[in-house]
């Protein structure tokens, strides 16, 4: 057997970096490797030691680069903590229930339905969403060809198709029609704007992938 | 939903630890893609989460060696996409590919997979309905109410509902274990006997016992691996839970079947081994009628109620067409 085969996900192109290192020897120091952070009257202790529980926490991750330090109740999802505390209002939410796709961002370059996420379950670490996606100068290829091929009526699903899509690109899963359909099925358009969605998404992949 | 207070330990030590000393009203918090959406409906009330995201021991994958080896944190996404799995096991490979979104595969990991909750409508959405599983005692709503989901395997006066997963599936037809860690140290169980029938009590779905967390699934790395597949049916093409869904891997010596394995998912209340079926394949010659004939033994101690009867007819043809694909592959 190939010695690639045995490799864990840490190691993956596209895996989670993380700041710092787990092996932390308090659990204050594991707490804060994660972007979260303890009452100042937390105790050292060992590694093996309970971790505390905490009736609001503290979260820092970036969001399309600029680093978010945020108090939150531990109920808040990352979909509520974008749009309501931080005010990107960008990213949808549909059905709140995994089920429509509305709110895909992408978490450490991964795509994630952020209704089911818990803010605090993504500290540290690096969160795309729509309006991170362009620049100032233009918008990103998925962006244009979205707009080239019609994909979009109300537009409501739009951010999440095109999160969604783009990620369809970076993980290799567009290379046909039939393949752009499979793994863009988590994203539903109430509108039925899927033909345009599609050659749009071929589209967008020979340009970004040329 | 219920307001509750959040621990995220940074090793299974600890976690164990966290998890012990939370007591009841304790959850563990993988992916979250069942949790955390159950308690936004008021079905899931914990006082006090476990976020285990932060136990990188958990995420290994291993499929090199005489046994695959998944960590409970590894994600649907990134196992589904292991080149061995989807060569040597396609079985597995596909239960994972073919259930929910990329999306959510990203974040669902494989042990919150095997311990996802049931779609019954009835239990999901709450009052008025009574539900045996939701709340203990009150009734069950689905046996004389809207059953076109649920289960003909399995099911008792108490509940019917659907074992709702795929993986499990693929996972019993090749023998798969898991290691459990609690308070105790560690042991063994076979997936197959993870998860309960309802009998009297469908509260209690699982043998876990409080405070043990599922570290990692192992499978015999088998030959009968290749020669398999996960043929699932659904209400619409992609991104649904199975209506009918079959694990069949058959090894073939000399043009006749010498090993072979069926799982059924969506018929039962639990991930459910056709071992009758099994054994009537061995010595056969696979061909549309007798892959049908096998289908039909699968099916025959079915018990069916009001809207779910033509899961019998579908079912024995899912079993044909399974073992038709699995065999083109053996
Ligand atoms: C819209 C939608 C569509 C879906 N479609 C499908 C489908 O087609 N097929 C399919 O199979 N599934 C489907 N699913 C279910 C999905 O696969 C599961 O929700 C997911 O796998 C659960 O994993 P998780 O890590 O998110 O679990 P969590 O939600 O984090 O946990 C689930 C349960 O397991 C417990 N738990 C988690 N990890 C451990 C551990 N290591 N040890 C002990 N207990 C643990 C938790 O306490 C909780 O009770 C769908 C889900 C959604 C929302
Ligand atoms: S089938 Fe089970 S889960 Fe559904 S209503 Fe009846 S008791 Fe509840
Ligand atoms: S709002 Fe998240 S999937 Fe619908
Ligand atoms: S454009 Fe209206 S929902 Fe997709």
């Amino acid at each position: 057997m190939s010695d690639d085969r045995k490799r864990t996900i840490e190691k993956r192109p596209w895996s989670i970096t993380r700041r710092a290192v787990l092996a932390s020897g308090s659990a204050v120091g594991a707490l804060a490797a994660f972007g979260l952070k303890t009452p100042a009257m937390a105790q050292e202790t060992t590694p093996a030691a309970p971790a505390a529980f905490l009736p609001r926490v503290l979260v820092s991750f970036a969001v399309n680069g600029v680093t978010q330090d945020i108090d939150l109740d531990p109920r808040t999802s990352l979909l509520d903590a974008l749009r309501e505390t931080i005010g990107l209002t960008g990213t949808k939410k549909g059905c709140d229930h995994g089920q429509c796709g509305a709110c895909t961002v992408h978490v450490d370059g991964r795509r994630v339905a952020s209704c089911l996420t818990l803010a605090a379950q993504v500290a540290d670490r690096e969160i795309t969403t729509i309006e991170g996606l362009g620049d100032d100068e233009a918008l990103h290829p998925m962006q244009q060809a979205f707009i080239d091929h019609d994909a979009l009526q109300c537009g409501y699903c739009t951010p999440g198709q095109i999160m969604a899509a783009v990620a369809c690109v970076h993980e290799g899963h567009a290379g046909s029609e039939a393949e752009i359909r499979e793994y863009m099925s988590g994203n539903i358009c109430r509108c039925g704007a899927y033909p345009g969605i599609v050659a749009a998404i071929r589209n967008a992949a020979q340009v970004m992938e040329g | 939903m219920q307001s509750f207070s959040y621990a995220r330990p940074a090793s299974l030590d600890s976690a164990i630890a966290t998890f012990a000393e939370g007591g009841e009203g304790t959850r563990l918090l993988a992916g979250g893609t069942t949790l955390y959406d159950l308690m936004k409906l008021d079905v899931e009330r914990p006082e006090r989460i476990v976020d285990i995201n932060g136990l990188a021991e958990l995420s290994t994958i291993d499929t090199s060696g005489d046994e695959l080896v998944f960590g409970a944190l590894a994600r649907m996404s990134d196992v589904a996409a292991d080149p061995r799995l989807a060569d040597e096991f396609p079985a597995l490979s596909e239960a994972l590919w073919k259930a929910a979104s990329q999306q959510l595969r990203n974040m669902a990991s494989l042990g919150g997979n095997l311990l996802q909750q049931t779609r019954c409508a009835y239990f999901r959405h709450g009052e008025p309905f009574a539900c045996n599983k939701r709340s203990p005692g009150s009734g069950c709503s689905a046996i004389e109410g809207l059953n076109r989901g649920h289960a003909l395997f399995g099911g008792s006066d108490a509940c019917i509902a659907t074992y709702p997963g795929d993986f499990a599936v693929a996972l019993i037809a090749f023998d798969a274990e898991v290691d459990v860690a609690g308070p105790d140290g560690e042991r063994t169980i076979p997936v197959s006997d993870l998860h309960r029938q309802p009998g009297d009590n469908p509260e209690a779905e699982t043998v876990l016992m409080p405070g043990e967390i599922i570290i990692r699934i192992r499978v015999p790395a088998d030959a009968v691996g290749r020669g398999s597949t996960y043929h699932k049916i659904r209400d619409r093409e992609s991104y649904a839970f199975a209506v009918v869904s079959a694990a069949a891997a058959v090894r073939l010596e000399a043009g006749v079947v010498a090993d072979a394995r069926l799982a059924l998912g969506g018929v039962a209340t639990v991930p459910w081994r056709a071992r009758e079926a099994e054994h009537s394949l061995i010595g056969t010659a696979l061909t549309a009628e007798t892959a049908r004939a096998v289908g039909e033994i699968a099916f025959a101690d079915a018990v069916t109620r009001e809207h779910n009867a033509f899961k019998v007819e579908l079912g024995a043809n899912v079993v044909r067409d399974a073992l038709l694909i699995a065999s083109g592959r053996a």
